[in-house]
């Protein structure tokens, strides 16, 4: 029997393997930022032990820094302790880091792709669940907790119970004016956010392949939130084009090398998965959520549902708090509901073609009365890019406020925060209660949706906007 | 992690059940950088109370904790165990353990000591009849002692093989995995060499 794509990467990185334990697993590259490291490193000058592979380590700055007034210290005591612990530990153990004021600064997801150091058929793991993101590439990756990130420092191995494969088969092609955004939040509302669990998920079929490399980092990103370990999609010409020059990238004789390698990564056709779900991506309109949690989503064009939709018990219950605590009524269109913040960003939406679609979509339109926009891009990189475009020209003009790199208020750790009932659209992955910000309501939506609400003041698409006239 | 043979230590009745992890250290305690210096919030909201067990001079000492049934279930955090090793506890006693937390403390070298529930009954007895008095408990032969001459207490505890193995070789993940240092060291030399590299 052949082999799926995510059981050859798996295999190709079995350092010992042995009956009733978990298989030891060597890991590519290791991504270290300042929230979940500190007692990892702490644990190592405990017992004594050095990084086995800071070759195979970087670290970067990004869920706790602030995204304004760059150029002075970090107000935030604690904030200002893990950072400051982050840069005495990357020196002490000769970890490679990029902090504030780096040009290779920036989100963690969003810097390992960057820098062509996120390539096909890796391990790659971080304390942090959105490391899934890298699946995109066609790598297993997966976020780990302290005590792991200590592991995988002492050892560059960690030991995994061999998870169960699934592929996730998108059908048809996604309409005009739908996005990878949209797919991914229409798919766990399909699957609901345990129905990825004790899974790798592959990502297959036409639609799949249609994708950008950043749209595929979006997808992959949210695997998480569907309870999967990790999402990945198969190495294409995408995929070789997106890597070739970055700094990383192999060269010359290496890079046939590695091409000749990832262009075996795929899924044989007589493999097997042991679940297989599919999705048909031409149903697939502009998808935003309603609740509290990812897989409370339908499309715009909806009503927010009652309760009494949901036949499963825990899902009323869960239905019930959510609308309450969104502040919410059952019955009530989508599009009625007014926005005070609107957040583009995130390692979800965040790189350089959601800045260039935002932007393109902005352009001509003003951000609405009463209404906030922050556009956070997701690396130093590209703030620096879209600056050079004038992307952030065309923000600034709308109304929109242009910030520096980092997480922002995809978690609300910095100053970027909702306040209590304050309702956002947000372009990044978790609606939870209280992520933005203690008592913040979220609304998820992809960064055509972000700019047609911050345009019009209550959630829409593009499709809503008056069209912008040829001289203005 | 240091080897664990036996322990001998005086032994604090913690007269609770069900125990979270969120009352062992609450959420605030969290922000430190380090993996020490968690004492401050263990128990934080009871510290306050001076008839809070650990607040009374015979039990300040204490490193061996006898808690009701269903301690350490909850939130993953493994500050709950740092928590309780950083002020000096090396056994946890109960007769029922969160899974996490018994997961957590065999990484860290937490005895987390299981026995049956009139165990702990007598225990708690003995230890507050006698405050600050000591109680044994040895990994080897896998029993608790406390007391002398007729009223002597000696009962088994269970702890699963592995973890019991690992506490008595000392061996924490880390270690075992280093062990096998030789097979990371064979993968590496086989390792493509167009992988890339940070540095
Ligand atoms: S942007 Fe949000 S989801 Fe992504 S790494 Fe930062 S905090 Fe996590």
């Amino acid at each position: 029997m052949g082999k799926t794509l995510a059981e050859k990467i798996w295999d190709d990185h079995v350092v010992r393997t042995a009956a009733g334990e978990p298989d030891l697993l060597f890991i590519d590259l290791h991504l270290i930022h300042e929230v979940t490291s500190p007692q990892a490193f702490d644990g190592l000058r405990l017992s004594g032990r050095p990084v086995r592979r800071p070759d195979l380590t970087l670290a970067t700055e990004d869920h706790n820094i602030p995204t304004t007034d760059l150029d002075k210290p970090i107000a935030d005591p604690v904030s200002r302790t893990q950072v400051e612990t982050l840069r005495r530990n990357a020196e002490e153990f000769g970890v490679r880091l990029h902090p504030m004021g780096d040009i290779d600064q920036g989100i963690v997801h969003v810097v390992g792709p960057q820098l062509g150091l996120t390539q096909p058929g890796m391990t790659i793991v971080c304390g942090d669940s959105h490391t899934s993101t890298h699946g995109a590439f066609g790598s297993i990756a997966f976020g780990i907790g302290t005590s792991e990130v200590e592991h995988v420092l002492a050892t560059q191995s960690l030991s995994q119970a061999r998870p169960k494969m699934m592929a996730v088969e998108v059908d048809g092609a996604l309409p005009e004016g739908s996005t990878a955004k949209d797919l991914i939040l229409a798919l766990i509302t399909q699957e609901t956010t345990g129905g990825g669990q004790g899974y790798i998920v592959e990502y297959r079929g036409e639609a799949i392949r249609a994708l950008s490399m950043e749209e595929r980092m979006t997808i992959c990103n949210m695997s998480i939130e569907w309870g999967a370990k990790a999402g990945l999609i198969a190495p294409d010409e995408t995929t070789y084009d997106y890597i070739q020059g970055r700094p990383h990238a192999p060269q010359g004789a290496a890079w046939d090398e590695a091409v000749a390698y990832w262009s075996s990564l795929t899924t044989d056709d007589d493999a097997e998965f042991d679940k297989v779900v599919r999705i048909d991506a031409s149903q697939v309109t502009p998808f935003v959520t309603w609740g509290t949690n990812p897989g409370q989503g339908v499309p715009l064009s909806a009503t927010v549902p009652h309760p009494s939709d949901f036949e499963d018990e825990n899902e009323r219950a869960a239905a019930e708090n959510a609308l309450t605590y969104m502040g919410l009524e059952a019955g009530t269109p989508m599009r009625d509901i007014a926005v005070d913040t609107v957040f583009v960003g995130s390692c979800t939406n965040g790189r350089i073609s959601d800045l260039r679609r935002a932007a393109e979509l902005i352009k001509g339109h003003k951000v609405a009365d009463g209404t906030r926009m922050l556009v956070v891009p997701g690396s130093v990189r590209v703030r620096l890019q879209a600056q050079e475009e004038g992307l952030d020209v065309v923000f600034k003009e709308a109304g929109a406020e242009w910030r520096g790199a980092g997480c922002s208020m995809c978690l609300g750790m910095n100053p970027d925060q909702l306040t209590p009932g304050e309702r956002s659209a947000s372009t990044s992955n978790r609606n939870f209660e209280g992520r933005q910000g203690k008592g913040g309501r979220t609304h998820l939506v992809s960064p055509d949706v972000a700019v047609a609400t911050a345009v019009l003041g209550h959630l829409a698409s593009p499709a809503d906007l008056q069209p912008v006239p040829a001289n203005a | 992690m240091d080897k664990f043979t036996t322990h001998t230590g005086v032994a604090a009745p913690l007269r609770r059940s069900n125990v979270d992890t969120d009352q062992i250290i609450p959420a605030v305690y969290l922000k430190r950088v380090t993996r020490t210096g968690f004492e401050d919030g263990l128990f934080a909201a009871w510290r306050g109370d001076p008839s809070f067990v650990l607040n009374q001079e015979a039990y300040r000492d204490a490193t061996v904790l006898i808690a009701g049934p269903d301690f350490g279930t909850g939130s993953s955090r493994e500050h709950a165990v740092w928590a309780l090793q950083n002020y000096g506890f090396k056994v946890v006693i109960s007769s029922r353990f969160g899974d996490i937390f018994r997961g957590n403390s065999g990484k860290a070298g937490l005895l987390a000591a299981q026995v049956d529930e009139k165990l702990v009954q007598r225990l708690w007895t003995y230890v507050e009849d006698n405050p600050g008095a000591s109680v044994t408990v040895d990994l080897e032969s896998r029993t608790v002692k406390a007391g002398e001459g007729v009223d002597a207490i000696e009962d088994s505890f269970t702890i699963d093989d592995y973890t019991r193995w690992r506490l008595l070789e000392g061996l924490d993940d880390i270690a075992i995995t280093l062990s096998h240092g030789d097979d990371i060291d064979a993968y590496e030399s086989r390792r493509p060499a167009f992988k890339p590299a940070t540095l």
